[in-house]
């Protein structure tokens, strides 16, 4: 009993060490590609952050307004999160490749999805990153031209301008992310059209008489008296 | 046709009630002046629907003839145009550069077809300086309202001055002449190229000629005629020229950042006429633009003005009416970063021109308050003191320029 007993235990240790003497190389394998990934991740880090200082990518996210959103958050500098993201997301997919090559059934579907699943993050980064760009030319362009044209509330209305369009950009990057997408359209689209009726029923119904006093001291009497006045400039 | 002595444009669109008087004002000055020479009049429409060609057309020398007593050596033609169904000065005025260099002109002026006031003397005073005294750009002095004309007065000029040190009144001048030798180096140094949408062409003429080295020469016209002065729109107007001027700096820093002493410019007739006459001013209104611009355009000021500056503007759109003054300093160094800011685009560049509206809102608002009993050597002096403001603070222009972003 006791030799059957160490025979088994041999046959263990045995099993045991080939398997182990399959899986080192494999092993071996997954630390050189994860090496290497850090090497190549490290390297598309340093050339990146280098392209965003060359293209000014800081100064356009101030513009965008991203680097105040991310300085309330206590995150770094949209450039340095952006070569952090792609650091990250870059040895991350050596890693997986590396585990890959391990032979672990099931992990595969898995890794495979990953990969898939990546463009459509990019795509909604983008998307998010040019909303905010795009909210805060257009808020300020109406800012200005409301300021300049002596409109009334020139700051609601470029809140308003930069809302829309961030929300815009926000649905449309859940949309491509496939985060509850239909939940995300029906709000978006519940809140827009609650904006847009609210706003009509405020200027059409609840000031109504004040909408007439505005238009007509907009667009009569005063826009008359105030040509009037006014100097050439050149 | 061949070659001609003189030709003078005219660029119009919809100006049948005005260009008719303007064109027999060009051909009787041509016809008393320059009898002997050989000259044309080239109009060149940008699509009028008025009826403008046809009222240029019609305008005929034998009215002039009869009307002023003289008799023409040479034939005069008058050439009508079209370069494009919208009108668009820059490629008017290219138009009728092509058309200069093409008849090897060698004297040329533009007239704009609103000057009513044309009278015989302008093809003198416009012409002469180029065609007998080899002068390569004639620009006008006006006789203006003291009130008339303030974005220039207070921007335009004193930068101009303290950037190019010529101390030229009327940078932005819709009526001028010019050379053959200046038009063909307009033509080679392409000065069309430009990403303002085609506007502020003729201040970019008049720094083209400044920094190429070119003589220049101002001449009094008269009084400046504003047919229609309610549809003057300011931010149209600062895009025209502020913008222009911020362009322009850029291409042309190793001209003006090389210190110089500011240069007067030769001068037929009064270098400044102000009048005086009362004027009905909405000044309530500017006071009010100003505040609320610097109170709503805060996160845009902000991107362009320094901290220390913005605290100034901001203390200042909190005095009274009364009290409201809007320093020469402090209004300097308003103008000179924006300008570094324009050319840094720290934010659209458009959008630093727009913003810039509501500031100088403020800067008139004083200019009005100071001068309002003001004579015209006393609006000049005023004026006078903003220019040195301006040069003074060079420096400071050139710091922000240069410094690190």
């Amino acid at each position: 009993m006791w030799e059957m007993i160490g025979g088994e235990l041999d046959h263990a240790v045995h099993e045991l060490a080939q398997h182990f003497a399959h899986l080192l190389p494999r092993l071996l394998a997954m630390l050189i590609i994860a090496l290497l990934g850090w090497v190549v991740a490290y390297a598309l880090k340093v050339t990146l952050r280098g392209i965003l200082r060359i293209a000014k990518f800081d100064r356009l996210s101030d513009n965008a307004g991203t680097t105040q959103i991310l300085n309330k958050l206590a995150l770094p500098s949209s450039s340095e999160l952006l070569t952090r993201v792609v650091f990250w997301v870059v040895w991350l997919g050596f890693i997986l490749l590396g585990v890959q090559v391990l032979g672990i059934v099931g992990l595969q579907e898995y890794i495979s999805r990953f990969f898939l699943y990546l463009p459509r993050l990019f795509a909604a980064l983008f998307i998010v990153f040019f909303g905010l760009v795009a909210a805060s030319f257009f808020s300020r362009a109406a800012l200005l031209a409301a300021v300049n044209a002596d409109s009334p509330s020139p700051g609601l209305l470029a809140t308003l301008i930069r809302t829309i369009i961030v929300l815009f950009a926000v649905t449309m990057a859940f949309e491509q992310l496939g985060l509850a997408e239909r939940t995300i359209l029906v709000a978006f689209a519940i809140a827009f059209g609650a904006l847009m009726l609210g706003l009509a029923l405020a200027f059409g119904i609840g000031g109504r008489d004040l909408a007439k006093q505005f238009l007509e001291r907009r667009f009569l009497k005063e826009k008359e008296e105030q040509k009037q006045d006014e100097l050439s400039p050149l | 046709m061949g070659e001609v002595d003189l030709l003078v444009g005219v660029p119009t669109h919809n100006n049948a009630k005005t260009v008719g008087e303007t064109v027999q004002g060009i051909r009787a000055g041509l016809l008393k002046y320059f009898p002997r020479e050989r000259a044309v009049i080239l109009n060149v429409d940008g699509g009028s629907k008025d009826g403008t060609r046809d009222v240029v057309a019609a305008a005929s020398i034998n009215d002039v003839q009869r009307s002023s007593d003289l008799y023409a050596l040479r034939t005069l033609p008058c050439i009508s145009t079209v370069y494009g169904d919208t009108p668009a000065t820059e490629v008017a005025l290219r138009t009728v550069f092509a058309a200069a260099e093409l008849l090897r002109a060698r004297a040329c002026a533009i007239v704009s077809p609103e000057s009513t006031n044309i009278t015989m003397d302008w093809m003198e005073r416009l012409l002469r300086p180029v065609y007998r005294d080899n002068f390569d750009l004639v620009t006008p002095v006006y006789r203006r309202h003291k009130f008339d004309g303030l974005l220039l007065r207070n921007f335009i000029y004193p930068m101009t001055r303290a950037l190019y040190a010529k101390r030229l009144r009327e940078p932005y001048a819709v009526e001028f002449a010019f050379s053959g030798r200046f038009c063909s180096h307009l033509q080679e140094m392409q000065v069309w190229d430009h990403d303002g949408g085609g506007v502020g062409t003729e201040i970019r003429m008049t720094i083209a000629a400044i920094a190429g080295g070119f003589r220049l020469y101002q001449t009094f016209l008269g009084t400046k005629p504003h047919l229609d002065r309610g549809t003057a729109d300011l931010v149209a107007a600062m895009r025209q020229t502020v913008g222009t001027l911020f362009w322009s700096a850029e291409p042309n820093f190793p001209y003006w950042s090389a210190n110089r002493e500011t240069e007067g410019i030769p001068t037929c007739g009064a270098e400044y006429d102000l009048t005086t006459e009362p004027i009905r001013v909405n000044r309530k209104r500017l006071y009010q633009l100003f505040g609320s611009g610097v109170g709503e355009l805060e996160p845009v000021l902000k991107s362009i003005l320094s901290p220390q500056t913005l605290e100034e503007v901001q203390g200042i759109a909190k005095m009274s009416e009364e009290e409201f003054r809007y320093p020469h300093e402090l209004w300097v160094k308003t103008a000179y970063e924006f300008a570094s800011s324009y050319y840094k685009s720290v934010i659209n560049r458009d959008h630093i021109i727009q913003a810039l509206a509501p500031l100088y809102r403020g800067k008139v608002y004083t200019f009005l308050l100071e001068n309002r009993d003001a004579s015209g050597e006393q609006v000049e002096a005023n004026v006078e003191e903003l220019c040195l403001t301006f040069e003074r603070l060079k420096p400071y222009l050139l710091d922000l320029w240069n410094a690190r972003e």
